[in-house]
């Protein structure tokens, strides 16, 4: 009844209304900005990351060569050699890291996030993960330098495992159960009321659904323990020589790195970078591999 | 243990009164509470066999609530409390020895939601029968599920395609092929129909249909025009508010055409002509 109170629609007027684009409208130039700002933010984050590779490639690119993997370290003046010994060394520990942390982050993520999510017990260990991830990897190395080296009277490939266990549970357990959180609850009630327990549930639901997730979890923390240093330097230290078991001193390359680049040999600093490039690769290789069997399958 | 029943249509079971008359779970609840509150007061239904009942109600009166103490998966829920009992074939599933997990093998369940497990389609649905260590013919079973629920022709050339990948309607009779390949006693379908599109809804209400020959339904609908449609018996729940909270409670029960033409009760009457929802 009363066309006048209502507000003008553009199109009720005769002008037809103004649709092009304009610097001049403020909101424009302020989504212009706004855009160039975060391009250039995201452009500096990249910064560090491209610069370490592309040293990396540059400085331990010319030394890579078969020898590198096949050789020992030099000593002193010697020229050539490799860090074989140190490659293996740095995938044994991790492997015997991961052979540690993996089951137990897996089961821990399972109770926090199916079992007990709200139980004290499951309060309390989410808050500890959540601790340890910011864990000085240092600490980790001087307690099992305490509980292990010390009671097995050496450094071994054993104990630098541990070490880096330490390290890697918690990056484990919290994504790991994430990933069995973003589980549908729908899928999980189908389970139930086909009659499965709730281990059941778990094993044939749950895991299965979360691979993805776990897998990515499992890579972050061996990613993030195969270039430590600082904890085996209390627990494996280092070898000149092939490992030939479990219980003896190891090489890594991380260690090796250390000791090489501060050596006033230029064939020994050549090596430190070829053995940085070697890990970052090493680290790659992984990440790649959890991408092509985490993939979701269906 | 054999949970897995030998195929319905191959080898029909004994004459119903065997296992005392034709009811099949005989829901006799006095009152169910989710921690203090009481969610539901004297629901006493029955559900024959072989035949599909309703139960339908507004918003809050409880119908879900009762479909879902049939096979105790009310159980997962913080706080459930029963009183009461519940008999299926003649043992009370609420007694102390009972164990829920069994229970819910002989009474299978298909949800509001379509929740198609992250599998293959033919993995979702021989995962009832591998959950219970069935021996026998995987893919004749398999193919008799999906056969049940009407499916076999739009999936027969991709069974290891992804059960989610299927529409939202397929993915529902997927759920139906899963509940039935272990040939459940009971299926309890809790709003089958009600994240469905109209064509997929009438497929799946044809399925009801076909499948009450070999299986009793319980079927809550939210949906008065389904309950018509498909259900042989209708309860219906209504609200109490009289004691400040929301109780729900089983107003009336009959067959479907008495409820919805005769009503007894007065609330009755104005819920099917669409007075109140």
């Amino acid at each position: 009844m009363t066309d006048t109170t209502a507000p003008q629609l553009p199109t009720d007027t005769e002008e037809a209304p103004v649709l092009t684009h304009s610097w001049a409208d403020r909101r424009a130039l302020r989504n212009g900005m706004f855009t160039i700002g975060a391009w250039l933010v995201a452009l500096i984050a990249a910064i560090p990351l491209v610069s370490v590779l592309y040293m990396l490639i540059v400085q331990g690119g010319s030394r890579l060569s078969t020898d590198l993997f096949t050789e020992l370290p030099p000593a002193g003046f010697e020229m050539g050699g490799g860090f074989g010994n140190a490659i293996v060394g740095t995938i044994l520990m991790v492997l015997i890291a991961s052979i540690i942390a993996v089951p137990i982050g897996v089961m821990a993520a399972a109770y926090l996030a199916e079992l007990g999510p709200e139980s004290q017990l499951g309060r309390v260990s989410r808050f500890l993960s959540k601790v340890l991830t910011g864990f000085p990897s240092i600490l980790a190395g001087v307690f099992v330098y305490a509980v292990l080296v010390l009671a097995m009277g050496t450094y071994s490939a054993i104990a630098g495992g541990v070490a880096l266990s330490i390290l890697m549970l918690p990056t484990v357990v919290l994504t790991a159960e994430e990933a069995m959180k973003m589980v549908p609850r729908k899928m999980k009630d189908a389970a139930l009321g086909m009659g499965c327990t709730r281990t059941q549930m778990i094993w044939k639901v749950v895991f299965p659904t979360a691979l993805p997730g776990i897998l990515t979890g499992v890579m972050l923390g061996v990613a993030r323990v195969a270039g430590e240093s600082a904890p085996l330097l209390f627990t494996a230290l280092f070898s000149n020589y092939w490992i030939s078991n479990l219980r003896e001193p190891t090489a890594s390359l991380s260690i090796l790195i250390y000791n090489f680049s501060s050596m006033p040999f230029d064939n020994q600093i050549e090596l430190a970078w070829a053995a940085s490039l070697v890990l970052v690769l090493i680290v790659l290789v992984f990440n790649i591999l959890s991408r092509l069997f985490g993939r979701p399958k269906y | 243990m054999t949970v897995v029943q030998p195929l319905k249509g191959d080898a029909p079971t004994k004459s119903a009164s065997a296992d005392g008359g034709d009811i099949a779970i005989n829901c006799n609840v006095s009152k169910i509470y989710y921690g203090s509150f009481l969610a539901v007061r004297d629901a006493r239904v029955a559900i024959h066999k072989g035949k599909i009942t309703g139960f339908i109600g507004p918003s809050g009166c409880g119908k879900s609530t009762v479909l879902r103490s049939l096979n105790r998966m009310n159980d997962l829920i913080q706080g459930f409390r029963l009183e009461g009992d519940v008999h299926f074939l003649g043992q009370d599933i609420y007694a102390k020895n009972i164990d829920p997990v069994v229970v819910r093998r002989y009474i299978g369940m298909v949800f509001q939601q379509p929740n198609p497990f992250a599998m293959s389609i033919y993995d979702n649905v021989a995962f009832g029968l591998r959950l219970n260590k069935f021996k026998g013919n995987y893919d004749e079973r398999v193919e008799h599920a999906l056969r049940r629920a009407a499916l076999w022709d739009e999936v027969k050339d991709k069974l290891k395609a992804s059960g989610l990948s299927l529409s939202g309607g397929q993915q529902q009779r997927l759920c139906i092929a899963r509940a039935v390949a272990t040939e459940p006693t009971v299926l309890l379908m809790d709003e089958p129909c009600s994240a469905l599109d109209p064509i997929a809804t009438r497929r799946v209400e044809e399925l009801m249909l076909e499948l009450k020959d070999d299986y009793t339904i319980a079927l809550v609908t939210h949906n008065m025009q389904q309950a018509t449609r498909v259900a042989d018996i209708t309860a219906f729940f209504g609200v109490d508010i009289s004691k400040g909270g929301r109780t729900g409670y089983l107003v009336e029960m009959g067959e479907t055409e008495q409820i919805f033409q005769r009503p007894r009760e007065q609330l009755t009457q104005e819920y099917v002509s669409g007075k109140f929802s």
